[in-house]
């Protein structure tokens, strides 16, 4: 009886092994689908669960040849750095995969990160636009631009169009993320408008939701515009408070802000604003308006940032494997070829627009996009900047 | 300058009501049964979400009834589903008295007759002014608070009737009972999570936003009616329990739980009370609350209850002046720590003078040590 148990114990924990058969590919995700940013996690998933079904009903993905079906595995990390370390442990030990998308945000895609390039397992980040994350870790890409690009358009756009002579930036200092980006927006912003021209400097911490004590000294300070890099649950909460405390310049965010939910959440108040972002779903044109229209139809919401960019990260690891040739079967070697692959990515044409890697970092070079957000609260496209 | 000072006060005002409105929730069980229901937090997290669909309910976002249905339509929505539950209850609870107290309180005459009342007054404003679109917003805003209370206390007892009661029964050392306090908050914050999803709800506008000037300050109507709020529950509570025989009763049962029903008050009734007023609080600070911060999550009441309960412990937890001045005394510590040094030093400062408090008086501002609570 307990020679059987044994085996039977052994055939439950080697059927998962067997499973992981030469004909498939295992692609895992490392996503928030609970905790503060669960949109994030809900539309990654949506966008990867589309790209899947579209590849597995044409037969798989075609490597040299033969036909590869493809599997997912979704891991949440709850939007916090210690579960996104276990996640993407989970999914390089545990699960096996070839490869790991996500986590999406910078706060969980650094230390996840250096899980990853210390297993050997190629990682790409969709949304995450902290430096850190792919510095000096050659098995770490995304498929965005960078805060070091992104705060200084924001601080362009800030002193040219919104007309600002003094800005003031409000953030959660314990976010990588909105860390960052505040930091390169006050040192851009600083050099066209001269020193201590962003006169309001204020932090919180995530969870917090009253603002007003921080607001109170931005008014105070008197600026033309308010910057906020936050993500969109923490946006609706502090535009609002903004303008109860009677704040009434114009208030500019960043890429975070690119959720679906943000309009639900802010409402009228939201309306009239602009944001940098990856791209805008108001009048796209070409693959990109293919891809929202079947996005939509199937969701019935119209995808993010997010989402456009997980579709992006996905599709290139894929074109990668194609390019690597059939795996081997040997995980450690597949994941190095995958990675050598990644790295000579030329030219790819995703939705978000073209990417390339310079074998050196894994930082594609992209144009940034300036969405205003109209009275009927959709994002439509202002302006293209590129670098 | 002085505007400023103004302004953090009101800060600080608003948001010393919403603790102080949680703190007093923590403080009347404590103060009763010696027992700190750490799901209080989530009760209250329980009370905005209550709110939340009370309000949309009423505002006919849910296709029960149409936006434009007379306001007596609504009304009787509002009554049939706050009157259900509430004599479900109280008939659940009148079903046996298992231990031989007579039940004094006649639950389904009290409550509706309380709502019945409130509800005809509604209906009598409603009827006497337009119903414009502003003037419905007030009625949805003046319904949903009965409504919230009414609801959130029925869960606030069931609590209490499931997880403390049968403790209580058996005799259970008071550590036991926290920890299942402590179970009971996760099961509600999970028990949201899988009901609902983790999207986030924002909760409508109700009241106008209109932003009055005060000195150089800006305070809106929904910032007013919260810190109006918390002191009138401040003054009831104080009435009941001082001046009402249910809280003489009250305060006779924190004094001594085993002889009191040997003086014939009965003791399960004055406990569900208790559990109904406290619950009742906490749906209206939730209320209230989330009209100010209107992003609603799960896990929003474990950080408040938190930091209500500790403002209760340094008012003197039993004590309603002490739940009152210790929610004021946290929120204006954190605003000034925040408004004159930087943000991540708020609540190491403010905490740390909080311990200062309390190893000055252990007890806390108004607790006095080994004497009956409340």
């Amino acid at each position: 009886m307990k020679k059987f148990l044994v085996a039977l114990l052994v055939a439950a924990f080697a059927f998962p092994a067997a499973a992981f058969g030469a004909d498939t590919i295992k692609i895992g995700f490392n996503i928030p689908l609970t905790g503060d940013i669960p949109k994030v996690g809900e539309m990654s998933k949506n966008a990867a669960e589309m790209l899947k079904e579209k590849i597995n009903g044409a037969g798989g993905l075609d490597v040299g040849g033969k036909k590869y079906q493809l599997e997912f595995v979704y891991v949440d990390n709850e939007a916090k750095p210690e579960s996104a370390v276990n996640a993407a442990l989970k999914l390089i030990e545990g699960e096996k995969v070839l490869a790991m998308v996500g986590p999406q945000g910078s706060g969980r895609a650094i230390p996840a990160a250096e899980v990853a390039n210390n297993n050997k397992t190629v990682m790409i980040s969709g949304w995450s636009t902290n430096p850190k994350t792919t510095l000096d870790r050659p098995y770490v890409f995304r498929a965005c631009f960078l805060d070091d690009f992104q705060g200084p358009v924001a601080a362009k756009f800030a002193a040219e169009q919104l007309k600002a002579k003094k800005a003031a930036v409000l953030y959660a200092v314990d976010q990588d993320y909105c860390k960052g980006i505040s930091e390169f927006f006050k040192k851009d912003f600083e050099k066209t408008n001269g020193a201590g021209s962003v006169v309001a400097y204020e932090t919180f911490t995530t969870k917090d939701v009253d603002f007003s004590a921080q607001l109170t000294k931005i008014i105070k300070a008197n600026p033309d515009m308010l910057f906020v890099p936050q993500y969109y649950n923490e946006v609706g909460l502090i535009v609002k408070q903004a303008r109860d405390l009677g704040f009434k310049g114009p208030i500019l965010g960043s890429d975070s802000w690119g959720s679906a939910e943000l309009m639900n959440l802010c409402g009228d108040d939201c309306k009239g604003q602009y944001f940098v972002t990856h791209y805008a779903a108001a009048g796209a044109k070409g693959a990109t308006k293919e891809f929202i229209d079947a996005f939509t139809g199937k969701f019935k919401q119209v995808p993010d940032d997010v989402a456009a960019l997980t579709w992006d990260a996905t599709g290139m690891v894929l074109a990668a494997v194609q390019k690597m040739g059939a795996p081997s079967g040997d995980l450690a070697k597949d994941r190095t070829a995958l990675r050598d692959a990644m790295a000579s990515m030329r030219g790819y044409d995703g939705i978000t627009g073209k990417m390339s890697y310079d074998g050196k970092t894994g930082d594609p070079v992209k144009c940034a996009v300036i969405v205003k957000i109209t009275d009927k609260g959709e994002f439509s496209f202002h302006e293209s900047v590129c670098p | 300058m002085l505007d400023t000072v103004i302004q953090q006060a009101l800060n600080a005002l608003q948001l010393g009501s919403y603790y102080s409105l949680i703190a007093l929730g923590y403080c009347l069980v404590y103060g009763v049964l010696l027992l700190i229901n750490f799901a209080h937090g989530d009760i209250f997290m329980v009370g905005a979400y209550i709110a939340f669909f009370a309000a949309t309910f009423l505002m006919g976002q849910h296709a029960l009834i149409p936006p434009a249905s007379p306001v007596a339509v609504k009304l009787a929505f509002a009554g049939f589903f706050a009157l259900l539950p509430t004599f479900a209850m109280a008939w659940w609870l009148g079903r046996k008295r298992s231990h031989g107290q007579a039940l004094n309180v006649n639950y389904p005459a009290v409550v509706g007759g309380v709502f019945v009342v409130f509800s005809a007054a509604v209906f009598y404003f409603g009827q006497s002014v337009s119903i414009a679109s502003g003037t419905d917003k007030l009625v949805v805003f003046a319904v949903t608070i009965p409504l919230t209370m009414v609801l959130t206390s029925v869960v606030g007892v069931f609590i209490e009737r499931v997880a403390y009661k049968p403790l209580r029964l058996k005799g259970a050392n008071r550590l036991y009972v926290v920890i299942t306090a402590l179970m009971m908050g996760i099961i509600l914050e999970y028990g949201n999570l899988s009901l609902l999803g983790t999207s986030r709800l924002s909760f409508p506008t109700l009241l106008p936003r209109t932003v009055f000037d005060v000195l150089g300050a800006k305070i809106t109507i929904t910032k007013l009616s919260g810190i109006a709020v918390s002191f009138l529950v401040f003054a009831l509570l104080q009435w009941i329990v001082t001046r009402t025989k249910l809280g003489m009763a009250m305060r006779a049962v924190s004094y001594d739980k085993f002889a009191v029903p040997l003086m014939g008050i009965p003791l399960d009734a004055v406990i569900i009370f208790t559990f109904f007023l406290g619950s009742s609080m906490a749906g209206l600070a939730g209320m209230f609350y989330a009209m100010n911060f209107p992003v609603l999550d799960p896990f929003m009441g474990a950080l408040v209850g938190w930091k209500a309960f500790v403002a209760a412990v340094v008012g003197g937890i039993g004590d309603i002046r002490g739940a009152f001045v210790g929610g004021f005394l946290l929120a204006f510590l954190e605003v000034t720590v925040a408004a004159t040094f930087s943000s991540e030093l708020r609540d190491l400062i403010s905490f740390t003078i909080l311990l200062g408090i309390l190893t000055w008086k252990p007890t806390g501002l108004f607790g006095k040590p080994k004497t009956t609570k409340i």
